[in-house]
């Protein structure tokens, strides 16, 4: 575990510029006379998975959101892939913490939507659609609704899609919020090799401890309100061990520890 | 020798289960089963009320049957129908198509909905029939003001609904069509107008219920034309059984088309309700 001190991140974090996916430049964020971001500054990766973790209210779906371009930033800026970014942009994917599929359309539809609004033709869009619902291992529902799904079908659903447009950065808003415990377990696993197969730069909110451990390269610890950075843990685990040796592993339950105590003084 | 067979139980269970397998069939068409009790009560109740009787006035659930008939058969109900459809169909389409038109604009615009939602809900809450003697003064006794009737009574409620349905669209679809890139025009007409197409419905369903009692304040109060003056005329010559059967059938004319409505839109505009 590499812990890396929220003053000296600035320059213990700064990676040539090709090896990062998204820069985060002076980010604020206010809600009318609530601070919700201060001064943010961080820079994610390519083709890792940076968790940003907080306690409740830290802001941290709302700084996910800013670099989605879904919510105007107060001040600062967001650069993917070096250019500046305002609104949504193909680059990037988002999944959503309440799936966001259409009840009324199937699960190939629901998948294929991304292509479908950039006007790419139904045979080409659906055969797409169809390798990446192969992918998240939904073969065989595609023309299921998603009532007809369990929540954690329904958020493969959203990641399928999202994988779909081919961006670069995927963008998970708490993805396993509204999954049961046990589909997340499983659902976590299958992430991290579709991390390993697709080599895309994945965004990753999440309020627990352990998920974020367990998944992530990176993970940012936001304080509370006003949001800024804490800490920047970057837990060194064996990913190739099976999923139930890492769940075992020593550093992963110092990793979760550390970070507990680090974030307990939040907790009211 | 015989008990231990019977202690296995083999011979007495065929009739249990066969039983069950009636039970099963039945509470399979359990809700038909009560609608049907529950109308052939009401019809029982009336038949009492009947011959009691409450009002001389008043006939029996036989009587009006039996007129019913003879009014379908013949060609009273035919004519009468020809006649007050007219205004109603004219009306309700006119409503439909700018009812649901303004609704969705109103969703969508704050300043649309500044400026037009509350004359509909004015619209919405004021008494119509006092308002129907003053159609009749500006547009007269004919076709015109009888559509205006449906009009009025149809256009608020489909609009408003529409209104609602359009504002309340589940925001996140919204963004997620937005995050995917999607034009303001494909997030209306891919994301919020399906989304919320099962509340439009609902408002063109009670659009069309308002639209029946429309038409027939119009023939009761401008001037008695089809079903509207077969309720007149039977009660000023004291043919109760005839007068009432005119009542149900458009009872049962308004109920239909409300179901007929209903089974369109799941069939055609909600795929998903289909298999459930």
């Amino acid at each position: 575990m590499r812990n890396i001190t929220a003053q000296a991140s600035a320059a213990a974090t700064r990676l040539a510029a090709s090896d990062v996916a998204v820069e985060v430049r002076g980010i604020s964020k206010l809600y009318s006379e609530v601070e919700a971001l201060r001064a943010i500054d961080l820079d994610f990766p390519r083709g890792k998975l940076t968790t940003l973790l907080g306690p409740s209210g830290c802001g941290k779906t709302t700084l996910l959101k800013i670099i989605a371009g879904l919510i105007p930033a107060t001040a600062g800026e967001i650069r993917v892939n070096g250019k500046v970014v305002t609104g949504p942009g193909p680059e990037r994917a988002f999944v959503f913490q309440d799936f966001a599929l259409m009840p009324w359309a199937t699960v190939m539809r629901n998948v294929a939507f991304g292509l479908e609004l950039k006007g790419m033709g139904r045979d080409e869009r659906q055969a797409i659609a169809a390798k990446y619902i192969a992918e998240v291992g939904l073969t065989g529902f595609e023309s299921k609704y998603p009532h007809e799904l369990s929540g954690g079908m329904r958020q493969r659903v959203g990641l399928a899609r999202a994988f779909a447009v081919n961006a670069d950065v995927l963008l998970l808003d708490e993805p396993f919020s509204a999954v049961d415990e046990q589909n997340r377990r499983k659902f976590q696993e299958d992430l991290l090799s579709l991390v390993e197969k697709e080599k895309k730069t994945f965004i990753f909110v999440t309020h627990s401890i352990e998920e974020a451990v367990y998944c992530s390269d990176r993970i940012v610890i936001l304080s509370r309100r006003p949001g800024r950075i804490a800490q920047i843990i970057e837990p060194e685990i064996d990913r190739a061990a099976s999923p139930d040796a890492i769940r075992r592993d020593q550093s992963y339950l110092d990793t979760v520890e550390e970070i507990w105590q680090g974030l307990k003084r939040y907790v009211d | 020798m015989s008990l231990p067979l019977h202690a296995k139980g083999s011979p007495r269970a065929l009739p249990s289960t066969e039983a069950s397998f009636l039970w099963r069939k039945l509470s399979e068409h359990r809700t038909a089963l009560w609608r049907t009790a529950s109308i052939g009560l009401f019809f029982l109740v009336w038949e009492i009320a009947g011959r009691v009787p409450i009002s001389f006035a008043f006939p029996t659930f036989l009587e009006t049957l039996r007129a019913f008939l003879n009014m379908l058969f013949n060609g009273a109900f035919v004519a009468a129908y020809a006649q007050t459809l007219q205004p109603l169909v004219i009306g309700i389409a006119i409503s439909a198509v700018v009812g649901v038109g303004v609704g969705i604009v109103m969703g969508l615009s704050r300043f649309a909905e500044w400026l037009v939602a509350p004359v509909f809900i004015v619209l919405q809450a004021a008494p119509m029939a006092a308002l129907i003697p003053l159609i009749t003064f500006v547009y007269g006794i004919g076709l015109l003001a009888k559509t205006l009737a449906v009009i009025m009574l149809a256009l608020p409620v489909i609009a408003l609904n529409g209104y609602k349905a359009v504002r309340n669209a589940n925001p996140s679809l919204v963004s997620m069509c937005v995050s995917f890139q999607g034009t303001r025009w494909q997030t209306i007409t891919k994301i919020i107008i399906p989304d919320a197409s099962p509340v439009i419905f609902a408002g063109l369903r009670l659009g069309l219920a308002a639209g029946f009692i429309g038409v027939i304040l119009a023939e009761l109060l401008i001037t008695p034309t089809g079903i509207g003056d077969l309720i007149t005329y039977h009660r000023s010559v004291a043919d109760y059984p005839e007068m009432y059967a005119a009542v149900v059938s458009i009872i049962l004319v308004s109920t239909l088309t409300l179901a007929a409505l209903e089974a369109f839109e799941l069939r055609v505009l909600r795929p998903e309700k289909r298999r459930t």
